[in-house]
This record gives structure tokens, C-alpha cells and sequence, in this order.
């Protein structure tokens, strides 16, 4: 490049010569050679501009192809990482509290067809008939050679029944990996488990959908892959329930009833050990709901969480408990007995006569209607609501079962005194036999509330207190004498010292209107050993007759007493209770605090 | 000396391309093992859930009571009793073997006999 001067010479001495100012030739020079500057640098700006512009675009253009192949392909696990590997079941499994299996799943294979690839129609329905006997053959027939270009032969079939098919040879028929929901214990704790069934079907995969019970109350934690396949815990123990099941099925045959319901419970966890309704059914052949008929019937129907009966004089406690707490009564106090107790046009009579008083103590041993009632006026409908409620019997309980929150206790509409004294005795007032074992829990831990659950815990739930301690205590021993010396005589169970309240309500009449002269709800509520109560196990037996007398019996006494010592005789040892000696009571001594 | 760093960049071209080439196929070999031991593993954990399930089928509490009833002649198993509990004292452990006693030397000294 020829740089420029800027005073050239030449015209310098020309311009000096015709007088003009040879500065002005200067400025010029610069004016021009700036020109010529900002002209170089606007180019190479915009030359940057260009190569950056481009480099964007190609960055961009990168960013949207990668964006469109990710959106548009298919969806693949990271390779080289190891966490993909973890899961493998789509349904994590349920364990009993000591590891035991109680729901897991099996892989199986769906069998479908597509017949416009089959070669001889006839001979594969044929074939496939024999293979699975309860095929119509002239129905696959028809649907082999009809329009369908698809269709499910069996959601589910064994290897054994996938060779046989196989051996068919038809490339018209082709298998679907498939997931399976297995109880392997068959009926054992069938209520708490509920069943699975398919959700969404494809011809790779099906969805496993929980449809009752804890199954269903965990459904999404069950299916959640985050968990990583992590089995779920429960309460119960597969040992104990299972024993529970056996001697409950016994006694319920024996006493000739046609339903029967047991709980056990942890006292100061809440946890439930065992929870049994009978009759029961198989979850992997979940029956269908029933469509007409009382779904009370059903054995899909859990009658320890579900069944809302009147639990009668298994109340009684509770309001001794209470008057005691509010120090209207000593287990000494002498209450009149004297019958019948009027109140309006209702009558309230005992089952026997008891004379004119009874002490506190007594009024439980005895099971006096009239006694508790008494108590109820004195402690009047708001006392005994809230203390009630404090129990949770106003609430379905919060136990983790799908099935626990449709069981709301069926309360009186209008509270009034003589609903306080019917409840106070256990009419009037329907709930779940789950609720009364939370009550009793409260009473045997030593008055604080406890809730149920079918979780394994590790310590004990630090509920609000209910009741004092020294009025739990002497509810505790007013139980344990109605054991050795009251209506549950056959309670008795040698190195367990079992305390308990037995209850014996007739059945409402399903259209209203008063009650059954020979149904009954026979319950025995217990907890043992009495010094220290550790368990509560409450057994209800429904419509149960007593036929080894001259005269059919039917209170709880001789129905559901003898059933729960045999239940205590068999689980006890289970739970790892030593048989121990009681501690001899003081005589005339009750623990109080002031 | 220019000549020679050409050379020379050229040179350490040709080797990165080489490792580059075989750190390629490594890494792929790599992947391939990975997902051939994912796939074992799989099998196996499937595997071991069948077997787990079986075992649970086959320890389900009513197979249990219907063995030791038929095989009640040569095991005699019954439900665990609260009577069946027991102390420690009640054991009849195998006898201590005694100490032998025959030649026995006496070694006390009384005292005030020494030097």
C-alpha cells in the first residue's frame, strides 16, 4: 500500500506559490486518511460479526438437532451406570415384620394372537382347547377367521401351559412378558393385603394396580421406582397370624358362627400383630364384589376394620375408667343396682339381680347395666363424648388400609342423657372392633392414646394422655377380676394373667326396628399379662350358639371367652412371653397418685 | 527448526488420533461388558425373586401344618405350648469331668519354718 504524505511536496510549493494556506492540504490529507481508517475497521467489524454470527447459528443449529433427536428417539437407560439394574420388579414386595414374604411378584406370559399370520385356523382353536379346557372352540374359531387382527388368548398361563403352546408350533400366536402379583401364603391375612389386579394392558408390559387393602392404601409408594424395589414393612407377624387364623376358624366353627373377627395389638407401639375377619378369602383369586345381597356377607368384607356393631358391655370399662379419673368413683364406692333403672318410658334391667349396691369394682365384675348407667348421669353426655372422642371413637381409624376410612363409629344424632347411659353399657353407640382395641390399648398402656397402625414401628408412640395412670391401673385390675372371679371365667390362661371384659349385643334387625332375640355380637376384650399389659386382643364372634348345655348360650362368656384363651394359649409363646407368675395384689391397696 | 515443529505437531497429531481410536473402542468394549453383566444381572435378581417367591409358597404356614400332620409318626411336632417353656437349671448338662484326687502333695508351708 502507498502511504500517502501529508504535506506532499508538490502541492505544498504550489500552493505557497499561488498564496494559499498549504495547512488546509494537510487537514485534507488527515480528513482522507481517516476516512480511509473507518473504513478498514467497519469491514473488519462486520467480518467479526459474520464468523461470530455463523458460529451461533452453528452452535444452534446444534442445540435444536440434538433437542429434535432426543425428543423424536426413543427413550434409553444411561449404559455405563450401574443404577439402572436395581429394579427389577414393577411392584415392590410386602414383608411381615420379620422378613417374611407376604406379597411378591412372579414373572409370567400372556398368550395373544394375530390371525392373519396364523396358517391353519381350525387346528390351532383346536390345539389351544386342549391346552386351556375352558375355551369355547367354535367362539376362537369364529374370532380367528372374522376381521380381528388382534386378540388376548389368556392374560396369564404357566410355563407349563407356554410350552404346550409353543409345541402348537403357529406363528399366529405369540407370547408377552407379564408380571403377576403372588401371595404365596395363599388365604393368610387375605383382609390386610387386599389384591392386585392389571391397570393398563400392552402386549410387552401391564400395569400391576392395587384394588384393596394395603395394596392399595400404598399403591403409589409401591410402584414408585424411586424407592428402588425396597420391600414394605409390616406389623403383623406371618407365625402369629397365622395361628390366629387357625384357632379363630376353629372356634368359629365350634360355636356355630357365621362370621368372626380378631385383633392383636401391640399396646404401647400400636402396632397390629395380627388382624383376622372370617370367613376370608383367597387374594390371588380375588372373588368379584357381590351385587346384591348384604355386602356384610361378602368375604371380601373386613369385619375387624369394617364391621360397625354395638360391642356392648366391653364399654363398661371405659366409663369406670372415667368416673374414676374424674374421681366420681373409687373402685370401692358403692353404686345403687337396684332395678329396673327408669329413665322416660325406657327401662334399663340387668342380666341378673344384683341387689340393691354393688362397689365399682363389682359393678364391672358383675357386668351391671343399671350400675354403669348410674355413672353415666353422674358424669353427664359432655364428659362422656369427649372422653370418647379422646379414645377415637368419633373418627374412622387411621390404620393404613384403604378400607379403615369408610369405617366411621355410627354416633346418636341427639346426645342425650339416655344415650349417655346406653352407650355407657355399649348400645347406642356402633363401632369397629379395631376401635375398641385402640380403647382398650389406651386403658392397658396406662392411659395414653395409641394409634393403629400396620407399620413395623421401633418404639413406642408417646400419644396424649387419655386418663391418669393410677385410673388405668385400677381399670386394669377391676379387668383381671372380672377374669378370675366374673363373666370371663374362662378366660384364665396359667403364666399370663389375662384381664378382659366380655360383651354380649343383640343384633340390630337389618330393616330397623328393634333388635334379634337370638343374634348376638359376642366380644371379649383382653389384654395380658394383667400386672403389665404388653398385648390387647379383642375377639368378636358373630351369631354365635353354644350347643354342649341343655339350653343353646350365646353370651360372650361362653363363645368368645374360650376362643380368645385358646388365641392367648397359642400366640403368647409365639411372641416369645414367657408363662410368669403374677404378682400378688395387695389386699385393700390401690395405687393413686396425687 | 520451523520445519521441524511441523513435523513434530504433526507427529503428536498422528498419536492422539491413535489413542483417541483406541480409547474409542475400549470405552465401547467397556459398555458392551457393562451391559452384558446388567443382563446377568438381571436374570439372576429375576432368578433369585422366583426362588424367593417359591420359598416363601413353599414354607406357606398351611403346607407346614399338613407336613408335620402327616409326618407326625416320626417327628411329633405340635404347636408351641406355654407349658413348654423352661429354665436354665432344668437342663441336664453332660457332668464336669473331676479333678483327680489320688496323690495329693502337700505344698503349704507353715508359717515361721523358713530360714
Amino acid at each position: 500500500m502507498i502511504r500517502t504524505p501529508l504535506r506532499p511536496l508538490a502541492h505544498i510549493l504550489k500552493a505557497r506559490d499561488t498564496g494559499e494556506n498549504p495547512d488546509v492540504i494537510e487537514r485534507e490529507n488527515i480528513r482522507l486518511r481517516h476516512e480511509e481508517m473507518r473504513d478498514r475497521a467497519r469491514n473488519r467489524a462486520e467480518g467479526r460479526l459474520l464468523v461470530m454470527s455463523v458460529a451461533f447459528l452453528a452452535g444452534f443449529i446444534l442445540v435444536g438437532l440434538r433437542m429434535g433427536t432426543l425428543a423424536f428417539s426413543e427413550a434409553e437407560e444411561p449404559r455405563a451406570s450401574a443404577a439402572g439394574s436395581r429394579i427389577v420388579a414393577q411392584r415392590a414386595d410386602i414383608v411381615d415384620r420379620r422378613g417374611h414374604i407376604l406379597a411378591t411378584n412372579l414373572e409370567t406370559h400372556s398368550l395373544y394372537a394375530q390371525p392373519q399370520q396364523m396358517i391353519d385356523k381350525e387346528r390351532v382353536a383346536r390345539e389351544l382347547v386342549k391346552v386351556f379346557p375352558d375355551l369355547d372352540e367354535a367362539r376362537l374359531v369364529r374370532d380367528f377367521t372374522g376381521k380381528r387382527k388382534f386378540l388376548w388368548v389368556r392374560k396369564q398361563i404357566s410355563p407349563e401351559q407356554k410350552q404346550a403352546v409353543h409345541d402348537i408350533g403357529d406363528p399366529g400366536l405369540l407370547f408377552g412378558p407379564r408380571e403377576m402379583r403372588l401371595y404365596p401364603n395363599g388365604r393368610l391375612a387375605a383382609h390386610v393385603l387386599g389384591g392386585a389386579s392389571f391397570g393398563k394392558e400392552d402386549v410387552r408390559a401391564a400395569e400391576l394396580i392395587g384394588v384393596a387393602g394395603v395394596e392399595k392404601y400404598f399403591d403409589e409408594a409401591l410402584r414408585d421406582p424411586a424407592n428402588g424395589g425396597k420391600a414394605l414393612s409390616l406389623s403383623l407377624d406371618l407365625t402369629v397370624q397365622a395361628a390366629a387364623e387357625r384357632v379363630l376358624h376353629g372356634g368359629m366353627k365350634l360355636m356355630n358362627a357365621k362370621g368372626a373377627a380378631s385383633i392383636l395389638m401391640d399396646v404401647h407401639t400400636g402396632e397390629i400383630l395380627s388382624l383376622v375377619s372370617l370367613p376370608d378369602f383367597d387374594p390371588n383369586d380375588r372373588p368379584r364384589p357381590p351385587v346384591k345381597g348384604n355386602p356384610s356377607d361378602s368375604p371380601l368384607f373386613n369385619r375387624a376394620v369394617q364391621g360397625l356393631y354395638e360391642l356392648g358391655s366391653t364399654f363398661k370399662i371405659f366409663t369406670a375408667a372415667q368416673a374414676m379419673d374424674l374421681g366420681l368413683a373409687a373402685p370401692t364406692t358403692m353404686i345403687k343396682t337396684a332395678g329396673p333403672l327408669r329413665w322416660g318410658k325406657f327401662k334399663i334391667r340387668d342380666f341378673h339381680d344384683y341387689g340393691a349396691e354393688l362397689s365399682l369394682t363389682k359393678v364391672i365384675v358383675k357386668s351391671s347395666n343399671i350400675g354403669t348407667a348410674r355413672l353415666a348421669q353422674e358424669i353427664g353426655a359432655e364428659r362422656q363424648q369427649g372422653f370418647l372422642r379422646d379414645l377415637g371413637f368419633f373418627e374412622p381409624t387411621p390404620l393404613e388400609m384403604i378400607e379403615a376410612r369408610g369405617a366411621r363409629p355410627l354416633l346418636p344424632p341427639n346426645w342425650s342423657e339416655l344415650s349417655a347411659m346406653t352407650i355407657s353399657y355399649g348400645h347406642g353407640l356402633s363401632s369397629s372392633p379395631l376401635h375398641l382395641a385402640a380403647g382398650y390399648a389406651a386403658i392397658a398402656n396406662g392411659g395414653r392414646r395409641v394409634v393403629p397402625t400396620l407399620l413395623k414401628r421401633d418404639r413406642p408412640q408417646q400419644g396424649a394422655r387419655i386418663m391418669t395412670e393410677a385410673s388405668a391401673r385400677a381399670a386394669q385390675q377391676m379387668l383381671r377380676l372380672v377374669v378370675t372371679e366374673g363373666t370371663a371365667s374362662f378366660g384364665e390362661v396359667p403364666g399370663y394373667a389375662v384381664a378382659g371384659k366380655t360383651g354380649t349385643a343383640d343384633k340390630p334387625k337389618e330393616q330397623g326396628g328393634g333388635y334379634h332375640e337370638d343374634k348376638v355380637i359376642a366380644t371379649f376384650a383382653a389384654m395380658f399379662p394383667a400386672h403389665d399389659p404388653r398385648y390387647v386382643l379383642v375377639v368378636t364372634l358373630d351369631e354365635p350358639v353354644e350347643t354342649s348345655g341343655p339350653e343353646p348360650r350365646r353370651t360372650a362368656g361362653w363363645t368368645a371367652v374360650p376362643v380368645a384363651a385358646e388365641m392367648i394359649g397359642r400366640v403368647a409363646p409365639l411372641l416369645g412371653m414367657r408363662p410368669g407368675v403374677e404378682p400378688a395384689s395387695m389386699a385393700g391397696i390401690t395405687l393413686t397418685s396425687n | 527448526m520451523r520445519n521441524l515443529m511441523f513435523v513434530l505437531t504433526a507427529l503428536a497429531v498422528i498419536g492422539l488420533a491413535v489413542w483417541a481410536y483406541r480409547e474409542n473402542y475400549r470405552t465401547q468394549h467397556a459398555i458392551k461388558e457393562t451391559e452384558r453383566l446388567q443382563q446377568e444381572i438381571g436374570v439372576a435378581r429375576s432368578r433369585l425373586a422366583m426362588l424367593r417367591a417359591e420359598w416363601a409358597y413353599l414354607n406357606r404356614p398351611d403346607r407346614l401344618r399338613d407336613l408335620t400332620e402327616l409326618n407326625f409318626d416320626r417327628l411329633q411336632l405340635l404347636p408351641l405350648r406355654p407349658d413348654q417353656f423352661g429354665k436354665v437349671d432344668q437342663v441336664s448338662y453332660p457332668p464336669l469331668p473331676k479333678l483327680d484326687l489320688s496323690e495329693i502333695v502337700d505344698v503349704s508351708s507353715q508359717p515361721g519354718e523358713g530360714p
